[in-house]
């Protein structure tokens, strides 16, 4: 275990530090923040003054050396937009986000488990039919249609459920977060349906097809023989298998819900790291766009460790220290 | 033939189980009948597709759909399991009745302990608390000739052989002491030396416990070393019964004998075996009369009538006009 835990500390420091070269390259690539942050009216020496101050005067290896010098003391550097820390801008917006995005994970679990469950049990049934269908929208349907459709029909019309903002906050371990309160709830719960949809799709096909697949399978047969009930043989016997597979995607998914929850905080003006980095693209914050991408990196890491982890709880089969990688 | 242990345990009478498929209707058994004694052994023998195993599913009542048990009466211990309500299958499932199937690395569920899986098998029949339970499964494990079974019930089935696993299935199936166990096919996936050892045990169990016990095959020499009678099923019938000895000795049905002379015998060297012509018809499209017409040397006008199934010799059936009578004659 300990050896497991050594071996990927270092492939993660790799991908790391590949992954900054492949951003620094891109960012610069983008174009030059100076054009957007100065105004045009600015003469030439407050131009340069200002180029000197964000070190943009300096090639763009220099740059990254300078960058890779700060980045391995924790300093990130700091935004160009804001003049404060780009780590400290994100690290305060990053509650929201990991709110939202575990709101959403927990719906689209409780929810397209025992659905998908049921449609791989009864593949025939009215039920399952309509549950399959039901996932091909979840799929299909564009997530800023369904955010605005939401807002239109539970905010707008019915006014059961507020629009924008995350509401009332309550400090937890010393950060913000609103999972504590009624109103935050009630914020919450719009945006987080709306993350949730696709990967509700996504589960419930998963688990329909385990479902479906280990059914036909000689253990099921043998568990039946046992006498067992069909209620132990589906949820002790099926569904830990099922969620061998379950677990890994979903585990992937979270970084991705994570990462990408732009649009849905776009639409429902949630203040989470989505917005952030939409707001720095726009302005070519490059500091921020950098350590927005390194710790969204860092996240995809730790997930993946953590599901390699539950995949060996989940499966005696698998062994820690026999994984190659 | 008859036992002297009593009341037959288990009777199988006229057993129809068709399927209903979108290529038309599929008489997988059809019209199967037998009969099981306490402490007796019974071989079920056929090729791939003969129905043997889904005779054995049909008496525990575990065909699934599109199949069904369409006809017939198994009687178990008086009692028609074709009538029976599922809870009352479920009862007897495990507890009165057990089942082993082919493959040992399919059966035991992967993820799940040994124990897991040994324990739930007596709670899902009596109320028993999880300490003897556990004694129960450690003891059964013992009788299987598993060593140290106290570790062994921590263990995962990856952590077994595949002889080992089966041995682990033998024993869940030992566990409630059923009065019949159906073994399909039970050894197919071992090596010779373990197939023999299980083959050993089988036998053992069933003389010393009284056990009920049908074993289904394709192999021959499996259940000429093991059962006391023999059911020779083709296309979903049974075409010869009797027992083991003098059927295989002196086959009356020509399917019976086609069969016994594609094994590879010592006696026989160099000799090229004789094989069945042509192959098993598919059960959608059974030839009108015998089914076995199309492939028998001895076919004529006659089997295009369905042969009876009739006594030909004293406790010798077979399911043919043109038996092989004047060896068995001989004999």
């Amino acid at each position: 275990m300990t050896v497991f835990l050594i071996r990927r500390l270092m492939q993660a420091v790799v991908v790391l530090f590949v992954m900054s070269l492949i951003v620094f390259i891109g960012v610069y690539a983008i174009g030059n923040p100076i054009d957007i942050l100065i105004s045009p009216e600015a003469d030439q020496i407050e131009r340069e003054r200002a180029i000197e101050a964000l070190g943009l005067h300096l090639p763009m290896w220099e740059q990254y050396l300078v960058f890779l010098q700060r980045a391995v003391t924790g300093d990130l550097g700091r935004s160009f937009a804001f003049s404060t820390p780009a780590l400290e801008l994100i690290v305060e917006r990053m509650p929201a986000t990991l709110e939202l995005a575990i709101a959403a994970m927990g719906i689209s679990i409780l929810v397209g488990i025992p659905l998908g469950m049921w449609a791989g049990f009864r593949p025939e049934s009215l039920a399952g039919r309509a549950i399959m269908a039901g996932s091909i929208l979840g799929f299909s349907l564009p997530t800023f249609w369904v955010g605005l459709m939401l807002i239109m029909v539970f905010a707008v019309h019915l006014g059961w459920l507020p629009s924008t903002g995350r509401g009332e906050t309550v400090e937890f371990l010393g950060l913000q977060v609103s999972i504590f309160t009624l109103d935050g709830w009630s914020h919450l719960l719009l945006p987080a349906f709306n993350l949730a949809l696709f990967k509700m799709a996504l589960v419930i096909r998963l688990t329909r097809a385990g479902m479906r697949e280990n059914l036909l399978m000689d253990y099921v047969k043998f568990a039946r023989a046992k006498g067992l009930s069909t209620g132990r043989v589906i949820f002790v016997h099926v569904m830990k298998n099922i969620m061998i597979p379950v677990v890994t995607i979903l585990g992937l998914e979270l970084g991705s819900v994570i990462a990408f929850a732009v649009v849905t905080e776009t639409i429902f003006a949630w203040p989470g790291m989505g917005k952030l980095i939409i707001d720095s693209i726009n302005q070519l914050d490059r500091p921020v766009i950098v350590a927005y991408l390194l710790i969204t990196v860092s996240m995809f890491i730790i997930i993946n460790l953590v599901v390699d982890i539950l995949y060996s709880v989940l499966d005696p089969r698998v062994r820690l220290k026999e994984m190659k990688s | 033939m008859t036992a002297a242990n009593g009341a037959p345990t288990l009777v199988v009478d006229g057993l129809q189980t068709h399927f209903h498929t979108r290529a038309g209707l599929l008489k997988a058994v059809d019209g199967v009948s037998f009969t099981v004694e306490k402490g007796r052994i019974l071989g079920l023998v056929g090729e791939s597709g003969s129905g043997k195993s889904v005779t054995g599913f049909s008496i525990i009542g575990l065909v699934d759909p599109p199949g069904r048990v369409v006809g017939g009466r198994i009687l178990f211990n008086g009692e028609d399991l074709a009538q029976a309500s599922e809870s009352r299958l479920r009862d007897l499932r495990g507890n009165r009745i057990a089942m082993i199937f082919q493959d040992p690395m399919m059966t035991l569920n992967p993820v799940l302990r040994i124990d897991t899986q040994m324990v739930e098998a007596l709670q899902a029949h009596q109320k028993m608390d999880r300490a003897t339970a556990l004694a129960r499964a450690r003891d059964a494990l013992g009788q299987v000739g598993i060593p140290s079974p106290d570790e062994r019930l921590k263990s995962y089935p990856h952590q077994f052989s595949g002889g080992m696993r089966q041995r682990v299935a033998i024993a869940i199936a030992l566990l409630n002491r059923p009065d019949v166990i159906i073994a399909d096919e039970p050894t197919t996936a071992l090596d010779v030396t373990i197939q023999a050892q299980i083959l050993f045990e089988a036998q053992k169990l069933c003389r010393e416990v009284g056990t009920a016990l049908i074993w289904i095959t394709h192999d021959l020499s499996v259940v000429a070393g093991l059962a006391d009678e023999i059911c020779v099923m083709y296309a979903g019938k049974v075409v010869e019964q009797g027992a083991v000895d003098r059927v295989l000795d002196h086959p009356l049905h020509p399917y019976t004998r086609g069969l016994i002379g594609s094994v590879p015998s010592r006696n026989r060297r160099g000799q090229p075996l004789t094989q069945i012509p042509g192959m098993a018809p598919s059960p959608l499209a059974l030839p009108a009369g015998c089914s076995f017409r199309p492939r028998c040397p001895r076919a004529d006008e006659g089997c295009k009538v369905p042969p009876p199934m009739a006594e030909l010799a004293p406790g010798r059936y077979a399911r043919c006009i043109h038996p092989h009578l004047e060896e068995a004659a001989a004999a």
